[in-house]
């Protein structure tokens, strides 16, 4: 009753492994890497470090702004702004849930069942790319609309009132609340979950399904056993690609949410580019990067997965 | 019972299918209301059949103009993050080097990190510099948001390459630039030209880290987002079905010529 762990052989062509040091040519890695490292470094890092520095900034949009180590502002920033943190992080944990959910059964299909339509099933995932998702996230406030078929089928069903008990909806209404904002969280991130999940299911060789149900495993027992603990890799690097966007998004929220939907990022938006409170702005910005890349780093320790990329 | 049978088997085909139905549901919503009349300046309700918006697409001011601009930043975005990107993975797999683990970081870095944060962060940078919000400043945004995507997709690419037809081709008297040329670069053609279409993809429909760093330009995206809060047009609609439609049909040809080719070799 053991789980597999081991990776089977894949069936793609294996590269022969460490090849020599090329002996000419000592400076080529360098002068490859320059370019574009040196652009990763003055337009990703040395931005965090100015933005940083902003955070403890003090001082006015006239008068100009001084470093001052005034560390009060991340505090509070917390402490004004901790509703939408939590938020953050419940309707991208929400998301990234659903996504798992819906998005399983998709990529299993795709790899397993599909045959000869897998190609087909392939385009249609990623088709929807091709329209601006601005564009697309729009035509769920047709779809979620009131009195819409979508709200009326909830309504009859009384789905609405076990929503509305835990929060989830207000009134008869689904536009403009936290079940909205998840259900374009949830649809915008969908495709970053179902393709590293089809890459990893991909790979299973399928003579393990075999395998499985010669030892009398039943097809839930080689699911649990078998291909869920394979598609492991898939599953982590699936919920960071969802987990990480969803936590800073604030579009679904702002298109498909009320003021009582703000997410971080909405905060991050607005002290950033119309309150102009940059030092704040900064500050919040700084707290989500912490939060995110000690999430992503425990996460990936835990489930032991670190050659992600 | 033989219904229960084959419900059960098939549980996952069903629920498969109802998730791709998910994804698109949107799409059928902004084809079916690219031929609405809507009343008043949303398009979000249902009102009449009309076909006026696709006799004239670029009918609302500033629409097509945002869109020319948009593919323009793409198409730099997209030459400027391949070029660098694939040098850099060229090197991660091709050479020993120090500090190996700080440029994998560094790569790693922009993919793990939210979207809006990048932006904010850029935005300090160049209100400290005094740079001028516009073209320049998105498209820096652009391609350094790109640079680790394409690095990802060459890398796998050039790491499932076997070096031995390198050396194969120098043992037959081919020079490092010709060998280049001839047979690496080829080979690494299906990796670079994935990684391109996803930079395209990615710049031509970014958001979040354009609205912070455009000033008063506007692209595509950003059209619609401000059209989302004045009124939305129905070109909008019509724009989008066109993007979907000529990308699926690109496709679907692209597969039948691939399908042709090799039928033909065998």
């Amino acid at each position: 009753m053991a789980t597999v762990t081991e990776a089977p052989p894949t069936r793609a062509p294996v590269a022969p492994e460490k090849k020599p040091p090329r002996k000419r040519g000592r400076w080529t890695p360098y002068l490859l890497l320059l370019p574009g490292l040196l652009w990763l470094v003055v337009f990703f890092a040395l931005p965090v470090i100015y933005q940083a520095s902003t955070s403890v900034q003090t001082g006015s949009l006239e008068e100009g702004y001084k470093v001052t180590w005034h560390f009060a502002t991340y505090w509070d920033a917390l402490s004004e702004y901790w509703p939408q943190f939590v938020r953050s992080v419940l309707y991208a944990a929400s998301a990234t849930v659903l996504c798992l959910l819906l998005g399983y059964p998709l990529a299993y299909l795709i790899a397993f069942r599909a045959g000869r339509w897998r190609n087909l099933i392939m385009i249609l995932v990623i088709a929807p790319f091709f329209t601006s998702f601005l564009i697309r996230t729009l035509a769920w406030k047709t779809i979620l609309a009131d009195g819409g078929p979508v709200v009326g089928a909830l309504d009859a069903l009384h789905v609405l009132d076990v929503t509305a008990f835990l929060g989830w909806t207000a009134g008869d209404r689904v536009l403009a609340t936290p079940l909205a904002v998840v259900c374009g969280l949830t649809y915008n991130f969908l495709p970053f979950m179902i393709l590293p999940l089809y890459t990893s299911l991909e790979r299973i060789d399928p003579r393990l399904h075999e395998a499985a149900g010669d030892l009398y495993a039943k097809p839930s027992t080689t699911f649990r056993k078998v291909t869920f603990p394979l598609s492991m890799p898939g599953v982590v690097s699936g919920t960071l690609l969802t987990f990480i966007p969803a936590s800073g998004d604030y579009i679904n929220s702002d298109l498909l949410g009320s003021t009582d939907t703000r997410m971080v990022g909405n905060v991050i938006q607005s002290q950033f580019l119309r309150i102009l409170d940059y030092p704040t702005a900064a500050a919040l910005s700084f707290i989500l990067m912490a939060a995110i890349l000690a999430v992503v780093t425990v996460y990936i320790r835990k489930s032991g997965t670190e050659d992600l990329v | 019972m033989a219904f229960v049978n084959w419900f059960k088997r098939n549980v996952v085909v069903i629920a498969g299918l109802l998730t791709l139905a998910y994804l698109l549901l949107p799409n059928v919503v902004v084809t079916v209301f690219s031929f609405n009349r809507p009343k008043g300046r949303f398009n979000y309700e249902w009102q009449q059949f009309s076909a006026d918006a696709w006799k004239d697409p670029c009918g609302v001011s500033g629409l097509c103009e945002s869109l020319g601009l948009s593919l323009q930043l793409a198409f730099w975005a997209t030459l400027g993050a391949t070029l660098l990107g694939t040098m850099i993975a060229f090197a991660l797999v091709r050479y020993r080097f120090r500090a190996r683990g700080a440029v994998n970081s560094l790569i790693f870095l922009p993919m793990a990190m939210p979207e809006v944060v990048m932006a904010a962060s850029l935005l300090t940078l160049f209100l400290n510099m005094g740079a001028e919000l516009g073209f320049w400043t998105i498209l820096i945004a652009h391609i350094m948001f790109c640079l680790s995507f394409v690095v990802v997709g060459v890398k796998a690419r050039v790491m499932s390459m076997d070096p031995r037809l390198e050396q194969a081709a120098q043992d037959l008297y081919a020079g490092p630039v010709q060998t280049f040329l001839r047979v690496t670069l080829p080979i690494a053609a299906p990796g670079i030209a994935a990684g391109a279409l996803l930079a395209f993809a990615l710049s031509f429909d970014d958001f979040i880290i354009t609205n912070f760093n455009a000033g008063s330009t506007v692209t595509f995206p950003m059209f619609v987002w401000g059209s989302a809060q004045r009124g939305t047009p129905v070109q909008i609609n019509v724009i989008g079905t066109a993007m979907f439609v000529v990308a699926v049909a690109l496709v679907l040809v692209s597969m039948a010529v691939g399908n042709r080719r090799k039928r033909q070799k065998a």
